[in-house]
């Protein structure tokens, strides 16, 4: 008899448990709707953790499970961001030119209302015409269809050329960094039509939703956050519970091998890149207007390493290990970036988190690749006391079921 | 009577020089005093007289007593009128020289002599008989220095000085410079459309700026608009408006500007012409609530329009016929046909020549840009190409080195001697951070390529993180010494800096030593081993771990050398390595990995394509980058293992 899908994974099960439970506890602790513990800037930070964690997964997914390590899902993530500010940004300077024209003279025809957003949006960067990216901008509907279908497009054609040319490994890596490089650099140009290196801002004010407070939208985004981040679960742990799921692992542990089984794997890998990228692009959308900003300087490739670096911390191969990953770095990142973490003082020397933190973080960093591979996850498996089969040579891979024989003899 | 007693006066006056004159006969004074109502007076109209007298006298001390005049050092004793060369004394005397001769005459008390203050106009007038007297100095600087006044601020004046100035110049340089200096004037400044034809032509395919600055202005039009073609202008072409060229907008505001046609209202001034006749809620008897629309708002002006409150809008079969009913012309601001034509067809082929000039100056820029991608890429092609080790932090050791010719110039002052210095201490230090990485790090994880990859990642944050806390985040300078500033100049287009020429000169220095150390040495022969086959090669008694560790030594070295290179023309930043990086990596993959020919050929394709990209849209460098980028995404598709792929056993996979 065929189980069921929770009983085949448990640990989803506890997951979104401990998810709903967290939500709860938030919003009860929260300003806007419970006894304000939590201010409205930490419900936020919590907020975007959230969707940190859920392109975490998306990376999980790509790099732990499919072995392809992706440097450039950050590109996606904003790219989602984009799509969705475009619309936040247009509404509310549509809103904010109409009522500045409520009390001239005449009423405004559609085209000056048209020249006063503008003028408004895009006189930062010395323009007046709405480019017509924008085409969209003043329907929602249409630019959350964008936010799935611009960066799946992307996806889609970069990992069609990536793949049929059988680009894998490093080379791959490479030419994604190379992406979103390139259009990091696209974006940072004037003329690109999203306003420069001063992005789109003003993301946090919903059009439409001028009376509501802050604290309450910071708790709706956490909510819609935290429901975005359990479904991204449970689609990926239903991708790769299945048959798929064996598939994509035996194409990250030997490429070569699956494919003369007589499977196409230009085309698994293809998809899940293109879905991965649609999860980014979905944590972007709900990210940014809780950051309230974006700029290009949010999708330059160092971003993207660093979201391989969460994966990597948290354990790769496992997908709460992804998301332990993402919450776990992010949050310890801002406490100590942030100025809260306590200085050392050497004596001769004080130690300030503000400027060592990266330090520390790139050193545990190399400590956790050569002394952990399994990340933090893998203590959970010393507690659960899940014990690797016992293999001649070194455990190699991250995940149980990799076995890298052509490692092992070397 | 009047006349005895004059001629009496000027007798008395005659003999009173000569009493008083300690050298009687004074020919310059002579001139001066014939002249002196004029001299006393001086005014830009009547001092051209004057001077072309003193000009003509041809008398030695005409070029200094111009230059004290102008710089107003000449004072006239009141006594007897004469004109002398004068120093303010300490005791508010003033002595006095005798112009013929400068010996001194005697101090005199200030209200006993004049100052002569010619006015700037009469100055200048001064000034530009002087040029001749510049330009014919025995001084070759001080011609020199003549010429150059000349070319800041030529003036027709200067062109006759100029032509009487070739006689006598016995520097052929000079020669050269005076003639082609007045042919330059010619063109702007001669009278003979002849002559200014001639000079027009002896510029064709002159590659010089003065050159193009002098013809431009001869081929500049105005656009213009009237009834009739006029007969006696010297026009360049006939527009038809609606085309490419002058929009039919464009072409209706040349008429109102011309004021052959009214003003069309524009969709403000309507708007403020509606808002001037609102009566009680409306205009014209629209409600104002519905002029929300521009065809309702057209509508209210048109009935205001028929009321007469308002001048009525000019229509589109207004504009038509106006239009149709002028002609549009670009007319050259030079009335001379033959001068504009032949202005045009030297600077036809000027163009031609710049730009062939241009695409060799693009060449020379892209094969410098090439030199710094393949000094920056060719540690990474030894690490990442040989031994098929990603090395993030490969940008980091590029800013190490950049970092410690910085340090070694703190504490060398003689910028020479520190490069020569830095160069190797350099390579010392990126060696050794090399060698620790590779024993510390890398060692433990050959089997797993993409771990690498994230484990030199944090290596790389670490570094530059460590290397804000200790210099800042400000830029640091890295001074070149004296003799690599300027730059080797061809032509006025064709010009390339010597650090640049430095860098490339480096790159080529590498390039051979590496090639001789990979196929000539006992050490490149065990690396070529060791790569192609660890196994067979510690079989043979080869130890791979040495060897690796070397090899990472070796590249990470070369990074550190490229730092202080790339230091010199760029500033030295914590971020300056992570800059490079990227461009690096791409070079080395298209260039095909484990070939430092590969790399040579990535670093010549990336650094031409990205100027020639930059020079087909120049006014940005980012879009450039972009589709260069974009364009190698495509390269890969079609040679994924690069320009120079390894076949067989050592291309591994």
């Amino acid at each position: 008899m065929e189980r069921s899908f929770f009983a085949r994974n448990p640990s989803t099960l506890i997951f979104i448990t401990i998810l709903a439970v967290f939500t709860l506890g938030v919003t009860l602790l929260s300003e806007g709707l419970g006894v304000d513990v939590i201010s409205t800037s930490m419900v936020k930070t919590l907020g975007k953790t959230l969707c940190l964690c859920l392109i975490a997964i998306a990376m999980d997914l790509v790099w732990g499970y499919c072995g392809i390590l992706s440097l450039g899902h950050f590109a996606f993530f904003g790219l989602g961001g984009y799509m969705i500010g475009m619309w936040l940004m247009y509404e509310r300077t549509k809103a904010i030119v109409v009522s500045a024209t409520a009390g001239a003279p005449l009423p405004p025809t559609p085209q000056e209302i048209r020249d006063g957003i503008g003028t408004q949006i895009f006189g930062v960067v010395g323009g007046a015409e709405i480019p017509p990216i924008w085409y969209f901008a003043d329907s929602l509907f249409a630019q959350l269809a964008l936010v799935v279908l611009i960066p799946g497009l992307l996806a889609l054609v970069f990992g069609w050329l990536a793949f049929r040319s059988r680009v894998t490994g490093v080379y791959l890596s490479i030419l994604t960094q190379a992406m979103t490089l390139a259009l990091s650099l696209y974006l940072f140009q004037n003329d690109s039509g999203l306003r420069g290196n001063n992005g789109l801002s003003g993301l946090q004010n919903l059009p439409g939703a001028e009376n509501v407070p802050q604290s309450l939208i910071s708790i709706y985004f956490l909510w819609a956050s935290a429901a975005a981040l359990a479904l991204g679960y449970l689609l990926a742990a239903w991708i790769v519970g299945g048959k798929f799921g064996s598939v994509i692992r035996g194409i990250r542990d030997d490429e070569a091998r699956v494919r003369f089984l007589g499977y196409h794997v230009e085309g698994y890998k293809l998809f899940v890149f293109t879905v991965t990228a649609i999860i980014a692009a979905i944590a972007g959308a709900l990210y940014y207007p809780q950051a309230g900003i974006i700029n290009p300087a949010e999708i330059a490739p160092i971003a993207s390493i660093y979201l391989a670096v969460w994966v990597a911390i948290g354990g790769r191969g496992r997908l709460y290990g992804a998301v332990i990953g993402a919450a776990f770095v992010s949050l310890v990142s801002t406490w100590f970036t942030g100025g809260q973490a306590p200085d050392i003082p050497l004596g001769f020397y004080t130690v300030k988190w503000v400027d060592w933190w990266l330090v520390l973080l790139g050193l545990s960093f190399v400590a956790v690749t050569l002394f952990a591979p399994k990340g933090i996850g893998g203590l959970f498996d010393m507690l659960s006391g899940r014990l690797a089969p016992q293999r001649h040579g070194a455990d190699l891979g991250p995940d149980q079921g990799s076995f890298r024989e052509k490692e092992a003899e070397q | 009577m009047t006349r005895t007693v004059i001629l009496a006066l000027r007798a008395a006056l005659f003999w009173l020089m000569a009493a008083i004159a300690v050298n009687a006969q004074s020919p310059i004074q002579d001139l001066l005093q014939e002249n002196r109502a004029a001299v006393e007076k001086a005014s830009r109209k009547t001092i051209d007289g004057v001077i072309d007298e003193l000009l003509a006298s041809g008398l030695p001390q005409t070029r200094e007593v111009l230059a004290k005049w102008r710089e107003k050092e000449i004072w006239q004793r009141k006594e007897d009128g004469l004109f002398f060369f004068a120093k303010p004394l300490p005791n508010k005397n003033i002595q006095l020289f005798d112009i013929e001769t400068g010996d001194p005459v005697g101090e005199f008390d200030k209200k006993a002599v004049k100052q002569l203050k010619p006015n700037s106009g009469v100055r200048s007038v001064i000034a530009t008989a002087l040029v001749r007297y510049q330009l014919t100095d025995p001084d070759p600087r001080k011609r020199a220095e003549g010429l150059r006044a000349i070319e800041r601020g030529p003036e027709a004046s200067h062109l006759a000085a100029l032509r009487a100035a070739f006689e006598g110049e016995d520097d052929p340089a000079l020669l050269a410079r005076k003639q082609r200096l007045e042919r330059l004037l010619t063109i702007s400044y001669d009278e003979d459309s002849a002559a200014r034809v001639a000079a027009i032509e002896s510029f064709t395919g002159d590659l010089g700026v003065d050159a193009r600055a002098a013809l431009n202005p001869l081929t500049s039009t105005t656009r213009k608009a009237a009834a009739e073609l006029p007969t006696n202008a010297n026009i360049k072409a006939v527009i038809k408006p609606g085309t490419a060229r002058l929009s039919r907008d464009q072409a209706y505001a040349l008429l109102v500007a011309a004021e052959l046609a009214p003003a069309r209202i524009t969709a403000a001034e309507k708007k403020d012409a509606l808002i001037a006749n609102i009566v009680e809620g409306s205009v014209a008897g629209t409600p104002i609530h519905t002029l929300d629309t521009d065809a309702a708002r057209t509508q209210a002006y048109a009935t205001l329009a028929a009321a007469g409150t308002v001048p009525a809008e000019v229509t589109a079969a207004d504009v038509d016929a106006a239009l149709a009913a002028h002609v549009f012309f670009d007319q050259y601001d030079e009335p001379d046909a033959n001068v504009t034509d032949a202005a045009q067809e030297a600077l036809t082929s000027i163009s031609t020549k710049v730009g062939v000039n241009q695409m060799f100056d693009l060449a020379l820029d892209g094969l410098s840009l090439a030199s710094i991608y393949f000094l920056a890429a060719i540690g990474l092609a030894i690490t990442f190409g040989v031994m098929g080790v990603i090395n993030m932090a490969h940008g980091e050791f590029i800013m190490m080195g950049a970092y410690t010719g910085y340090v070694v110039q703190q504490v060398i002052p003689d910028y020479t001697v520190s490069i020569i210095v830095a160069l190797p201490l350099a390579f010392a230090i990126t060696f050794a951070a090399g060698v620790a990485m590779e024993r510390l790090v890398i060692r433990w994880l050959y089997n797993r390529p993409l771990e690498t990859l994230l484990a030199t990642f944090g290596i790389s944050i670490a570094l530059q993180q460590l290397a804000k806390n200790i210099f800042g985040t400000q830029a640091r300078p890295l001074t070149s010494p004296a003799w690599l500033d300027g730059a080797l100049v061809f032509n006025d287009v064709v010009s390339i800096s010597y650090i640049r020429i430095a860098i490339f000169v480096l790159s080529v220095i590498f390039l051979f030593l590496l090639l001789f150390v990979l196929n000539k040495t006992r050490l490149g022969l065990e690396v070529r081993a060791v790569t192609q086959n660890p196994r067979m090669a510690a079989s043979m008694g080869i130890n791979p771990d040495r060897i690796n560790m070397l090899t990472f030594g070796l590249g990470s070295g070369i990074a550190g050398i490229a730092g202080v290179a790339i230091g010199l023309y760029a500033k030295v930043t914590s971020e300056l390595g992570a800059d490079y990086i990227v461009q690096s990596f791409m070079t080395v993959v298209v260039g095909g990995v484990g070939n430092i020919w590969g790399t040579l050929l990535g670093a010549t394709m990336i650094g031409s394509l990205q100027k020639g990209i930059e020079w087909l849209n120049p006014s940005n460098t980012l879009a450039a980058q972009t589709y260069m980028i974009i364009f190698i995404i495509i390269f890969i598709q079609f040679r994924p293992k690069g320009i120079i792929a390894l076949k067989g056993r050592a291309a591994g996979d």
